[in-house]
């Protein structure tokens, strides 16, 4: 069977996903390309599984600056599909069609999804779609993503360029004066090496008169030939008047604009961005505006962890609380042994379990989130919160995900893969977790309640002041050291707000939950396992009675010493902090059955001697900043695509969390 | 005069794009290039970053990128 592989390439805002959504249904496979963390979808074209579909990252140009756009053109040169779709917004077409005329040079047969069409018609104004593709050489099929108008025959149309003979090149002829001789002699010197490195000899000229770098290298051009192509470009650049990058962008939006003059009729602007601009008044108020958003974020919390998410959360706790209980009592009849049955009960359905018992709250969240994404809320949160990120080295794109990082960073994390620049992404998912999640509440109320009776909010307050200070500290001392390099530009499209799908808002919900259930099932099963054989075992693998002389104890006293100098050098705190990788509000569990307490009042009272108010403290910071618990480890292993960059990330959270506490307990001794 | 300077609701013929590398190429893969029209439509609530209104769409960028525009401003409105 001959395979034939489609790419979906687009502008971000275009309806690109509603399309893809379209063309594979829920059948989708979702992963990273090789070495970044753009993410890549797959999927057969309507259940045809002779047509596999990717979707590629949104962009709106082909320059050498974003990993979304190198790993675009990569994938188009090295994968070499049958056939691009290119997706335009028709109600935007300007902006638009600069990325097709770069698509073109690529030189894979094309087709153009024309999206929108409703609301350009709705509206009064039009396209000649005839006189359009016959000006670019390109079949263009108006479409509908959303109201699935046009998707059959732009199917029919894809298959057969797709399947059909290979064309030659489309006519490429949108340059003009002095950029069309730069290229078109640049072309005749490189040919050769073009033709080597396995590019398109147009697209490699255009390139190398706009200087891009990786081009430059991939062709391995000699010097002399290289003097000739500098000699060109400055003489290109002398005549126009202006550099390499804007002629290149001039000469291409000239082109547009001329095409659009003939094609294009626009009396006004569509109902959609008429309303949009309505809408803006009050969204993105002056005063109004940031009032808004917060209560907007309030209220979804409020939904999420309290009205609907609550119920449902205890629920499936007790749902799995019963068929635990069930397990057991087969297990136990059975006659199974006790430590296999310690191994099932305690250690696989305890852990798992309470991990599970977040999968409503995730999936709320996501709900949420993909409404605000998907209606063109978020673009305008970025819009009105960039300046307060701005300092740390990030935009305001990142301050939804470190928001719900309050809630849960596991989710949090997961939202990270919105963020368009990889850069802030990795930086997001590294201070996200410095925000205090809801699970550590149980930790603030045990260390207040036995320390600090009468200043227990005071406490509390500080320890998110903390989170967020050290992440903001962080973010100024990453921004310069391994985030070094310039960030993506803030430069964004506030895109016209539009109804969300409630397909798409669903198949993001389920692709969220599908994740979130393999992590459960996999890096959480395998650590639930783990830290139950280190609990209910001692070094000679018996079974012990008392957890005190598990090997999990032991490692806890071998680490001991490390959090002397921190104040907090007992065994059983270091042991309880290790229980907490599994979920934060272990530690109070573990430290519960270790001091071997039976109230919370008896509790209290123990830990008044392992501790002193200090020391409590600087325990109570170490436990905020330290690395997340398994789950939001495994979040981030995946948004990450790397072991080791997630492992990088733990670890400067916890060697945050050590000098932190460190600093506290020295320097608060000096008073105390 | 640079576009940071333009007040919301006034815009103009752009005349220059400044700035370097990723930054001036991203200006001009938007679509401000020489001789677009530009209206600044508003300043966000912490007074940065600003909206611009271009080629039929809305897009947003800080005023110190915005600050490497100029622009020829425009009398009407």
């Amino acid at each position: 069977m001959t395979h034939y592989l489609l790419a979906l390439a687009g502008n971000q805002n275009c309806g690109k996903t509603t399309l893809f959504n379209c063309l594979t249904g829920s059948n989708q496979h979702v992963g990273n390309f090789p070495g970044v963390t753009v993410e890549k979808k797959e999927g057969p074209l309507l259940k045809n599984h002779e047509l596999s579909i990717v979707d590629l990252p949104g962009i709106y140009s082909l320059s050498p600056y974003t990993s979304e756009e190198v790993v675009t053109r990569d994938f188009i040169l090295r994968e070499n599909p049958d056939a691009v779709i290119n997706i335009v917004d028709a109600t935007n077409i300007e902006r638009n069609l600069y990325l097709t005329l770069q698509l073109m040079e690529l030189n894979i047969p094309m087709v153009i999804a024309l999206n929108m069409m409703d609301e350009v018609r709705a509206s009064g104004n039009s396209i000649d779609v005839k006189k359009l593709s016959d000006h670019l050489g390109i079949p263009i099929v108006p479409i509908s993503a959303s109201k699935k108008e046009g998707i059959s025959e732009l199917v029919h149309t894809v298959k057969k360029i797709a399947t059909g003979p290979k064309k030659p090149p489309m006519k490429l002829d949108f340059c003009r004066g002095p950029v069309h001789r730069a290229i078109h002699a640049i072309a005749h010197i490189i040919e050769d090496h073009a033709q080597e490195a396995g590019y398109p000899v147009r697209f490699a000229a255009t390139k190398l008169v706009e200087g891009d770098r990786p081009m430059q290298e991939a062709l391995h051009i000699d010097p002399g030939d290289q003097h000739i192509i500098d000699h060109i470009v400055e003489d290109m650049e002398r005549d126009l008047g202006t550099d390499r990058e804007a002629a290149l962008a001039d000469m291409r939006y000239s082109y547009i604009e001329e095409i659009c003059a003939d094609c294009v009729i626009k009396h006004q602007e569509t109902r959609e961005q008429v309303r949009s601009e309505k809408m803006d008044k009050l969204l993105t108020h002056k005063y109004f505006g940031i009032p808004i958003f917060l209560g907007i974020m309030l209220l979804i919390f409020w939904l999420t962890f309290s009205v609907i998410g609550a119920p449902l959360q205890e629920l499936l706790e007790n749902g799995i609380g019963f068929l635990t209980g069930e397990l057991a009592h087969l297990l136990a009849a059975s006659g199974v042994s006790p430590w296999l049955q310690s191994l099932l009960i305690d250690g696989v359905c305890a852990g798992v379990g309470s991990v599970l018992s977040f999968l409503p709250l995730i999936v709320l969240l996501f709900f949420f989130l993909s409404l605000l994404e998907d209606s063109g809320y978020m673009a305008r949160v970025a819009f009105v919160m960039d300046k307060l990120l701005r300092k740390i080295g990030l935009s305001g794109r990142s301050f939804v995900p470190m928001l719900i990082g309050f809630g849960c960073s596991v989710p949090a994390i997961m939202a990270t893969r919105t963020l368009s620049s990889d850069r802030d992404r990795r930086m997001t998912i590294l201070l996200t977790p410095f925000m205090s999640c809801s699970a550590k509440l149980p930790i603030y109320g045990m260390i207040t309640a036995a320390f600090f009776p009468q200043n227990g909010g005071v406490v509390m307050f500080a320890m998110y002041v903390l989170g967020i200070l050290v992440a903001i500290l962080s973010g100024l001392l990453l921004k310069n050291t391994a985030f070094k390099g310039k960030p993506i530009p803030f430069v964004m499209e506030l895109p016209a707000y539009r109804f969300p799908s409630a397909r798409s808002v669903l198949l993001h919900m389920w692709e969220k939950a599908k994740d979130f259930l393999r992590k459960a099932f996999t890096i959480i099963f395998i650590a639930s396992l783990v830290i139950w054989f280190l609990q209910s075992l001692d070094w000679k693998l018996n079974l012990v009675e008392d957890s005190a002389n598990s090997i999990l104890a032991s490692i806890g006293s071998a680490i001991a010493p490390i959090f002397t100098p921190l104040g907090f050098g007992d065994w059983r705190a270091s042991t309880a902090l290790i229980t907490g990788l599994t979920a934060k509000e272990s530690v109070v569990s573990t430290l519960a059955i270790l001091t071997g307490a039976s109230s919370d009042a008896q509790l209290g009272g123990i830990l008044q001697t392992m501790f002193t108010p200090l020391s409590a403290f600087s325990f109570l910071a170490f436990t905020i900043l330290y690395m997340p618990c398994v789950a939001a480890f495994a979040a981030s292993r995946r948004e990450l695509g790397s072991w080791k960059a997630a492992a990088g990330t733990a670890l400067y959270q916890t060697g945050a969390a050590y000098v932190v506490s460190l600093l506290i307990f020295q320097v608060g001794r000096l008073f105390l | 005069m640079t576009l940071d300077q333009v007040k919301p609701g006034q815009g103009g013929i752009i005349e220059t794009i400044g700035g370097e590398g990723a930054l001036r190429r991203r200006l001009l893969d938007m679509g401000l290039t020489p001789k677009t029209k530009v209206t600044v439509r508003k300043v966000a609530p912490m007074g940065d970053p600003i909206e611009l209104y271009l080629r039929g769409y809305v897009l947003t960028l800080r005023a110190e990128d915005a600050a490497k525009i100029t622009i020829r401003e425009e009398a009407e409105a």
